[in-house]
């Protein structure tokens, strides 16, 4: 007795020591993966002067190697400032974003919710083959369909303006196939059940459907966030004027030699993103594993 | 009359109307003008006459188009088995603790972050004289010119792998936690060590989520264009030169016709692909 009470402490110990060493290495990867969302955090608070300073090998042709302090040697909102009072073409930029975005997202969300219970709730001929159809063009790259989409908005006159990416994006499937995922999951005695009750098809949606769904709904709706966000094929298709230009296109072009300015921005341009993220991480989670995990 | 009033009962049944605006959204701005892509794929440029299997031919011989080939193809191979093993990896090792949200969102945070905010830090990491080469040469190394060179490659896998982890590791520990504690008890009792279990139990179970990773990270591996075309502009270094960025060239130099061609190329085997592995899926289940 008293050497298998021994071989078990033993075992719970090796068992504790090897975890540690699970979390320190998944822990180093954690913060490497991290450092370029660091280094961005820091870099926004440093001054011009600094940055160009650690940078120059690579702003100029100076021989050498770039160095970047980890930690501000003199922190200053300098860029930030700059950003905020000085930079009419980011809040313009931002402005164009958020719109593209929301529209899209309420677009999205008017649209696929109906069709995605659709598939779930009813059943009709060609069912299963118009489904494959979505989840086919959902996982088509924009490359397949940059042509057909330029040439309709060509043809109703809408390439050049910010509907030319928010049309095609309210018409994604991938929407539905998620929000079809969780209306699945609905039970169907329940829908049964409304139905013996005399409830008409439009109140079962809005009295069961939604209320049960909205999980993936939200889920949807991150996922769309943080996709629609960050754009960049699709703006840099169709948008030419550069007052209509997103995020996207315009945090590029603002060059190393406004090296302050180009960390605020990017930062700030980073922020609705990361805050969308931490609210929703939850939903993100199930959102992605709904995806993909067959009941 | 019959077919008419049949027309009018499907209209009253409020069922169409659930369905009817994104069929409509997706028939206008998708697939009607898909056929006209398709009809485009065989006409000429100039004129609009029907040419055949014209466009085609110069496609099939066009140099950027081999080359996009070869590098998108190249990328996929590399990229994927490596991500694949890596997250799982992870996953296993995270399977393993308990409390794991701090890392989970660690590792889902380059999801959130949009492309073209980190597009400074990789201009930074990646230059010859940039953070990377610093400190390869600070610990005795030789510098790589990764914008210069076929290292250019790298740059790719590194920031698809940055991107595409988190989510990954998500998926791999959702199919690790779905396969009953019963069976990994069995499977103990039986004397099973730790590889054992996992090769004979955990990861046969893993198949399915192997398909959907497969599918997935394949299907976002076009995105990595994104990062390629921030960095390094419509036309940079070889290695790098993917379908994606002659797409977007043909595109604005309004070679309308070698696109139409290889957008219908494009989408048949990437349909079939998708056809094949879902067939492969079921079959598993």
């Amino acid at each position: 007795m008293k050497h298998n009470d021994s071989h078990r402490m033993k075992r719970v110990e090796w068992k504790m020591k090897r975890n540690t060493v699970i979390k320190i290495i998944l822990g180093l990867v954690a913060v490497v993966i991290s450092l370029p969302v660091y280094l961005l955090l820091t870099g926004s608070l440093q001054s011009n002067v600094e940055l160009t300073q650690s940078l120059r090998p690579v702003l100029s042709d100076a021989a050498g190697m770039a160095g970047f302090h980890l930690l501000p040697n003199h922190p200053t909102l300098r860029g930030y400032v700059e950003l905020f009072f000085d930079k009419p073409e980011f809040y313009m930029a931002f402005f164009n974003t958020m719109k593209i975005v929301l529209l899209t997202l309420a677009g999205q969300l008017l649209i696929g919710v109906p069709a995605a219970w659709a598939f779930a709730a009813f059943t009709f001929r060609g069912r299963k083959l118009l489904f494959t159809l979505y989840i086919i063009l959902m996982l088509l790259p924009f490359q397949v369909t940059m042509l057909s989409s330029y040439l309709v908005l060509q043809k109703i006159s809408l390439t050049n303006t910010h509907w030319a990416v928010i049309l095609p994006g309210i018409c994604s499937t991938f929407p539905v196939f998620l929000m079809y995922r969780s209306f699945c999951a609905i039970p169907k005695g329940l829908l049964e059940a409304a139905v013996i009750d005399g409830a008409g098809e439009v109140q079962i949606f809005f009295r069961i459907g939604i209320p049960l769904g909205s999980g993936g709904i939200l889920s949807c709706f991150i996922l769309g966030f943080l996709e629609y966000y960050s754009l960049v094929e699709q703006p840099l298709a169709f948008l030419k004027d550069k007052s209509l230009w997103t995020l996207s296109l315009y945090l590029p072009e603002i060059g190393l030699a406004q090296a302050g300015y180009a960390f605020a921005a990017s930062m700030a341009a980073l922020a609705p993103a990361l805050f969308v993220f931490l609210f929703g991480q939850e939903y993100l989670e199930k959102g992605i594993i709904s995806s993909a995990i067959k009941e | 009359m019959k077919s008419l009033t049949k027309c009018r009962y499907i209209f009253r049944n409020k069922r169409i109307w659930f369905l009817l605006p994104s069929l409509l959204g997706v028939g206008v701005f998708v697939l009607i003008p898909f056929l006209d892509v398709v009809r485009r794929s065989f006409t000429g440029a100039v004129g609009g006459g029907f040419v055949g299997l014209k466009n085609y031919a110069v496609v099939f011989h066009n140099q950027a188009f081999l080359l996009a080939v070869k590098n998108t193809l190249r990328f996929v191979l590399a990229c994927l088995p490596l991500l694949i093993l890596l997250s799982l990896t992870a996953a296993v090792f995270l399977s393993r603790l308990d409390n794991i949200r701090i890392f989970k969102t660690m590792y889902l945070l380059p999801m959130a972050v949009p492309t073209a905010t980190v597009v400074l830090i990789w201009k930074l990491l990646f230059h010859k004289q940039g953070l990377l080469n610093s400190l390869a040469a600070g610990a005795g190394g030789r510098t790589v010119d990764f914008m210069g060179t076929d290292a250019a490659f790298w740059v790719l896998v590194i920031s698809y792998i940055w991107k595409n982890f988190g989510y990954t590791v998500v998926l791999w520990l959702a199919g690790i936690y779905s396969i009953p504690d019963s069976m990994l008890e069995a499977a103990r009792v039986d004397g099973a060590g730790e590889w054992t279990c996992f090769f004979k139990v955990v990861f046969p179970n893993l198949k399915p989520v192997l398909y959907t990773i497969t599918v997935f990270s394949f299907i976002n591996s076009f995105k990595v264009f994104r990062e390629a075309y921030l960095v390094a502009g419509s036309y940079p270094q070889e290695s790098m030169y993917l379908m994606q960025h002659l797409f977007n060239n043909w595109f604005l130099n309004l070679e309308l016709d070698k696109m139409a061609a290889g957008a219908v190329l494009m989408a048949i085997v990437l349909t079939a692909a998708i056809l094949g592995l879902s067939v492969l899926w079921e079959k598993e289940s």
